[in-house]
């Protein structure tokens, strides 16, 4: 082709360059009044780049021991330059991805983005979310401190719940019978090598399928389209769509940059085992629901129905004929807002109940 | 009795019995790795808890036994000198194990987490808790108060 350098023709006859951007410049989005929502998926694409970048600069400070992980946080903290910046943005970051997780699964969830031939980007998705609550929750316990210790302690405890092998996955995850520096160093294994290894793979899977499907238009606005009502309206990926895509990204890291300036991450005090639960303890916010549940229903009952609703979450659009078939679906639409306002509801009962 | 196993099968067998003992032969010390050995035996071993009059009457204090913490209370109105004024128990809380605390206030043990109560027998009088919480022996030498972990 004329206009092109030789570096480009040397690559494009070895690895066909051509018809990469020939499918970048085919690739569109759907635009219509709920594309909004297109852009949450990106939005947690970007969010965990950040972590892999920041994680990986923790890293060469972080000592995952039980004697000096409280240290080596502090040290990061107060004395390497602009570690105070990196591990604020390391966490507020973590919490602003577990909720644009949710929030891409319920808008996917409640446009039914999940059905036919989209099932396995659904169920990719579902075990994303299950490795983004391990990733909080193994990094919750990494600096050590007093708050993260208790929260292992109740988090771990419910391993010996699962039938058969609940006592095996305990010392699995414990590095054995109680909470102790083992498990620290097991957590930031997880945390490290573990879980982004499964992550990455899963990750790819997820992406590939979204390139392969492109975007699902919500059933509600075919039928508009179908009865003319509306016309199908696209905008290209490239660019239009990708700087929207990064106007969100800046705003979000923006905002992310400001909440560590003005208010940098907490350290707690250091783990202590002769310290008891202070009143009104309670795990990270994305675990509170479940917790909350907890004090009203006996343990067994509540666990054995999350574990339940999980899994009925996770194969649901197989049992979405409805909307399969192209039809609307409103039975599906009130499971998914009941699920999303009792998660609401249970984590705010969970911040304002009194203790006592 | 003369049925002849093509030899594709045979060799197709052996290729895959013998890939199925290499999986095992590989993955079992992996499986035994991953769940480290027994600490060396808390069993019966006794800890010194506290010192005589460290605790005042209707006051508790949390211990170290083993890796898990332990509670000590030195009941209302109870003698410092006598180990039938003590109670111990351990501090991991029957629901989630939370560490429990002696709240003097209400004569009881209490978890923060979801708000458990227990009298000083260790049983629950309110709360999510489903059980009682272990009770531990107490015994006196010198000025040391010792906790075991022998049927109280």
């Amino acid at each position: 082709m004329p206009g092109r350098s030789k570096v480009y023709e040397w690559f494009n006859t070895r690895a066909d360059i051509d018809n990469i951007l020939k499918f970048m410049k085919k690739k569109t989005v759907p635009h219509h009044r709920y594309s909004l929502w297109y852009y949450i998926g990106g939005m947690c694409l970007f969010l965990f780049i950040v972590q892999v970048v920041t994680g990986i600069l923790l890293l060469l400070y972080y000592k995952p021991t039980a004697e000096a992980a409280f240290e080596s946080v502090q040290y990061i903290m107060t004395e390497v330059p602009f570690g105070w910046l990196i591990r604020s943005v390391h966490s507020y970051a973590a919490n602003l991805f577990i909720g644009f997780v949710f929030i891409h699964m319920f808008s996917v969830f409640l446009m039914k983005g999940y059905r036919k031939p989209r099932e396995l980007t659904w169920v990719s998705g579902a075990f994303l979310l299950f490795i983004a609550l391990g990733f909080g929750f193994s990094g919750y316990l990494l600096p050590w401190n007093q708050l993260a210790y208790l929260a292992t302690n109740v988090g771990t405890n419910f391993a010996v719940m699962v039938p058969f092998v609940g006592e095996w996955l305990l010392e699995f995850m414990r590095g054995g019978p109680e909470v102790t520096g083992a498990t620290l160093t097991r957590f930031f294994g997880f945390h490290v090598a573990v879980l982004p290894g499964i992550c990455t793979v899963l990750l790819a899977a997820h992406i590939i399928l979204i390139q392969r499907h492109g975007m699902s238009t919500p059933v509600s606005i075919e039928k508009e389209i179908e009865t003319g009502k509306a016309r199908r309206l696209e905008i290209p990926f490239f660019p239009n769509f990708l700087y929207r895509d990064m106007l969100g990204w800046t705003l979000a890291l923006g905002l992310i940059i400001l909440l560590s300036t003005l208010f940098p991450w907490e350290l707690g005090e250091k783990a202590d085992i002769l310290k008891p639960a202070p009143p009104h303890v309670r795990p990270e916010w994305f675990f509170v629901f479940m917790y909350q549940t907890l004090k009203y229903v006996p343990k067994a009952l509540g666990v054995f129905g999350f574990a339940v609703a999980g899994i009925i979450w996770i194969i649901l659009p197989f049992m979405d004929g409805k909307s399969n078939r192209g039809e609307r679906n409103r039975i599906f639409t009130i499971i998914g807002v009941a699920a999303l306002l009792y998660i609401i509801i249970f984590t705010f009962i969970g911040y304002v109940a009194p203790g006592e | 009795m003369d049925e002849k196993i093509p030899r594709r099968e045979a060799i197709n067998y052996l290729l895959g019995a013998g890939i199925g003992a290499l999986g095992v032969a590989t993955l079992f010390p992996v499986a035994r790795y991953i769940i480290p050995p027994e600490a060396s035996g808390l069993g019966s071993s006794s800890v010194a808890a506290a010192k005589i009059g460290e605790l005042k009457p209707n006051e508790g204090k949390i211990f170290k036994f083993g890796n898990a913490p332990g509670i000590l209370v030195l009941k209302p109105g109870g003698d410092p000198n006598s180990a039938s004024s003590y109670a111990a128990f351990t501090a991991v809380c029957t629901h989630l194990n939370c560490t429990v605390q002696y709240r003097d206030d209400l004569k009881e043990i209490w978890c923060a987490c979801h708000n458990g109560h227990f009298d000083l027998n260790g049983k629950v009088i309110s709360g999510p808790p489903p059980e009682a919480l272990r009770e531990y022996r107490v015994a006196i030498k010198g000025d040391e108060i010792f906790v075991s972990s022998e049927e109280a």
